[in-house]
């Protein structure tokens, strides 16, 4: 058996496993701001099921599956995110990150899940990124 | 030379450990950090932020900026990551 190519049933453990963990970290990530949580610890949660994935099918697979170009795309996305939304207040007439004024009826709790989007887009690549570049060097 | 690094070290130890005795104590409610911008965060956060969670209200509304920066560095701390082992890898090839 080479590194190449696990267990069958480690193969298959995993990929029943890293639905759920990935279900978990989009939870901790959409409930941040009304529960211990957010898009830090939400990221992390989400990119190691990917690693867990990624030990389970192979270097080759991850390596494969993800492009060095759309992990730093989806880094890159998440500040352009957090910082955007900056943006839209102040063009929308108040201070840098002042969510008050976003159309919604509860305009801070919006601007603050979609921040904690944005962290949990730039961790979870971030991490990918790291572990991928750590693991094919 | 070794035994000025000795002295120096013990008496800047000896300087922090003296500076430390007169931190307020743990929890203190008297103390500065808890007069100032604490009673705010606690009494109007939920009203001014509608968020439930009064760290994330903190983290992500009254310090976005402070937050801004973290997600900054993490993202700088993967490019670093990224640049270091890639410039390596391609002089290993050429």
């Amino acid at each position: 058996m080479t590194p190449e190519q696990p267990d069958l049933i480690v193969r298959m453990v995993c990929r029943g496993l890293a639905p759920f963990i990935q279900l978990f970290g989009l939870y901790v990530i959409m409930h941040g701001h009304s529960s211990p949580g957010g898009g830090f610890q939400g990221g992390v949660i989400l990119a190691s099921s990917f690693i867990l994935l990624a030990m389970a099918e192979g270097s080759e697979t991850l390596r494969r599956r993800l492009s060095l170009t759309a992990l730093t795309g989806f880094m890159s996305a998440g500040v352009l995110l957090y910082a955007g939304i900056g943006v839209v207040c102040l063009v929308l007439g108040a201070n840098y990150l002042d969510y008050g004024v976003l159309p919604f009826s509860e305009p801070r709790s919006v601007g603050m899940l979609v921040i904690e989007i944005g962290i949990g887009i730039t961790v979870t690549a971030a991490m990918l990124s790291i572990f991928r570049d750590l693991l094919t060097f | 030379m070794k035994s000025l690094h000795l002295v120096l070290t013990t008496v800047i130890g000896l300087l922090l450990i003296l500076g430390s005795l007169n931190m307020p104590d743990t929890g203190d409610p008297g103390s500065p950090p808890a007069t100032h911008v604490s009673p705010r965060y606690i009494e109007s956060g939920l009203e001014e932020t509608a968020v439930p969670n009064m760290v994330t209200a903190v983290l992500a509304d009254y310090r976005s900026f402070d937050t801004l920066g973290e997600v900054t560095v993490i993202f700088a701390g993967a490019m670093a990551v990224l640049l270091i082992l890639r410039s390596t890898r391609e002089e290993d090839e050429s």
